[in-house]
């Protein structure tokens, strides 16, 4: 018997509307086991409704989503699932500890105080244990909620702008455990504004644009050539749509033409280039 | 089961955290000093004006006694509202909207149990504070009146019956409504609960058939406000004769008991109301 591990997450043709505003139009995607997966796109793209969708607190107006091939929503979806909400907030009489109690008890989780000491360690927090939640900034709130979406230790996490307010000191600490994450086969959808952070860490990315995925693939794949750049006596000069193996090519025809060539550089577009394009942005943004 | 005792035990500790009860505690404690003043003022005065002997089958004392803890009554029921309302009416959407609630519903939590956990959180202790407040109101006007009520258990029951049925409407309330426009909501239908209720006892004393229909609807509509008149009539039961007569003309005299299918009809109204609640909260996008 031939049995077929279901996609961690599982998106197809997914359409939501709220009255006349369409927020997504047919959303395709499937996040395989492990992957760590970025969902890039400007504000009102439809990211958060998907990630909403997925998490069973917003419903679908036609099309489906799976987790681990349980219908998004369903019990077993949600004890398959971690999330941090991009706009959060925790009660501020608990304590950072107490409030993994709470999440531990509603996950089923059997960590105990162990799971707690170890994810509040995890995210830099090991001594605010104790700490009420509403003296915390709102930086040490959002490392309490990636450690809140982790209890349990679910198999997917769904983490919306988990480093909005972080310091560069707190993101580097989150993409490490992003990273870490991977390590574990946790399988992490990320949805976030920070491009460079997306291309450091994530496997592949969606650009939404409208509601609709505009471009998918590896950071690799979406940075696509810009062009050669070729120094030589009379200056550098880009020669344009050539890619990594026309480089050879263009350094003979210069040479064979007299000239002497003192550089080259294979020119790709960053994942930022490939997002302002996909988004029509890139002239858009700039200011006056 | 679980999961309602985590989330209802949350929510008390919130209760707790916020000093809620605290707060609670001391105003009770001040109502219930007034209201010792009060009964101790007024059964002096039903003492020193000779009323005792006046006229022939009458008990001043029963009669003081039962208005004073009929008064006693609706200012409890009325607190035991303030409480439910106030623990209650931000559940749904106004957690919602503060981010707090979802980051409990991605957990293996269904939003039938946390209606459920939320309800029966706030509904055990209303229950529980209109009765123990009920009782010493009894306790203090036999303490310093001699007189308790014809029945004790059935009115604690029947406020704490009242006071869950408010509990709910404010739930289902939250899942529909923004926590201030719950709240005014619930007032306001508690207001209309307790005036069709006055004018039940104003049409019983005019012999007013069309204030009796108009009260015996809202009250079936409002079974809160059944539940709180089937109390109020609990305490004389079994009173009879001129001081039944003088009873029934004072404020609180002209309640009646709604019958056996009081509590059937209160069951299935808390079941209704609860439908209702979790068909919005499952329609609700949050």
């Amino acid at each position: 018997m031939l049995f077929t591990v279901p996609p961690a997450l599982a998106v197809t043709d997914l359409r939501k509307s709220y009255g006349a505003v369409h927020a997504l139009r047919g959303v395709d995607l499937e996040v395989g086991e492990g992957e760590l997966f970025g969902l890039l796109g400007p504000n009102g793209a439809g990211k958060s409704t998907l990630v909403k969708i997925a998490c069973g607190l917003v419903r679908p107006s036609a099309g489906s989503a799976e987790v681990i091939g349980a219908a998004a929503g369903s019990l077993d979806a949600q004890r398959a699932l971690g999330y941090l909400a991009e706009l959060f907030r925790f009660p501020e009489w608990l304590s950072a500890d107490e409030l993994l109690v709470l999440h531990q008890r509603l996950a089923g989780s059997t960590g105990g105080a162990t799971e707690r000491a170890e994810l509040l360690a995890l995210v830099g927090l090991g001594e605010a244990a104790q700490r009420r939640v509403g003296t915390m900034s709102k930086g040490m709130q959002q490392r309490l909620g990636i450690a809140q979406a982790m209890v349990g230790s679910p198999c997917v996490l769904l983490l919306d702008e988990p480093t909005s307010a972080l310091d560069p000191a707190g993101r580097r600490t989150v993409r490490w455990l992003l990273e870490e994450l991977r390590s574990r086969g946790v399988t992490v959808l990320l949805n976030s504004h920070l491009l460079s952070e997306v291309e450091l860490v994530c496997d592949r990315v969606a650009i939404i644009v409208g509601g609709q995925v505009v471009a998918a693939g590896t950071p690799a794949e979406l940075s696509r050539p810009k062009g050669v750049e070729i120094e030589t006596a009379a200056g550098a000069r880009v020669v344009e749509g050539a890619g990594r193996a026309d480089a050879p090519r263009i350094v003979r025809e210069l040479v064979a033409a007299g000239e002497e060539v003192y550089g080259v550089r294979v020119l790709t577009s960053s994942l930022e280039d490939s997002y302002l394009e996909a988004v029509g942005g890139d002239e858009a943004e700039r200011p006056a | 089961m679980s999961a309602i005792r985590t989330i209802a035990a949350f929510g008390l500790q919130e209760a707790l955290r916020r000093r809620v009860f605290v707060v609670v505690a001391l105003l009770t404690v001040a109502f219930l000093v007034l209201y010792g003043l009060g009964t101790w003022q007024a059964f002096e005065a039903v003492e020193d004006s000779g009323a005792q002997d006046s006229i022939d089958g009458l008990e001043p004392s029963v009669v003081a006694g039962a208005t004073l803890l009929g008064l006693a009554m609706f200012g409890t029921l009325f607190l035991g509202t303030i409480l439910a309302v106030f623990l209650t009416l931000g559940a749904v959407r106004g957690d919602a909207e503060r981010g707090l609630l979802q980051p409990m519903l991605v957990r293996p939590v269904t939003r039938r149990t946390l209606l459920i956990a939320r309800f029966v959180a706030a509904a055990a202790v209303c229950g529980a504070y209109v009765a123990a407040v009920f009782v010493a109101a009894a306790v203090i006007t036999w303490v310093l009146g001699g007189w308790w009520p014809d029945r004790i258990v059935t009115p604690a029951l029947e406020l704490a019956g009242a006071v869950a049925i408010i509990t709910a409407l404010s739930l289902a309330g939250s899942v529909f409504l923004a926590a201030t426009a719950n709240g005014i909501a619930i007032f306001m239908v508690f207001g209309a609960g307790l005036v069709a209720g006055l004018l039940g006892q104003i049409g019983e004393a005019l012999g007013s058939d069309t204030l009796d229909d108009v009260a015996t609807t809202a009250s079936w509509l409002l079974p809160f406000e059944a539940l709180y008149q089937a109390a109020l009539a609990a305490i004389t039961a079994d009173t009879v004769g001129f001081t039944r007569l003088a009873i029934d003309l004072g404020p609180f005299g002209g309640a009646e008991a709604s019958g056996p299918l009081l509590w059937p009809w209160a069951a299935l109204y808390l079941g209704l109301v609860g439908l209702v609640a979790l068909a919005g909260f499952n329609r609700r996008d949050l």
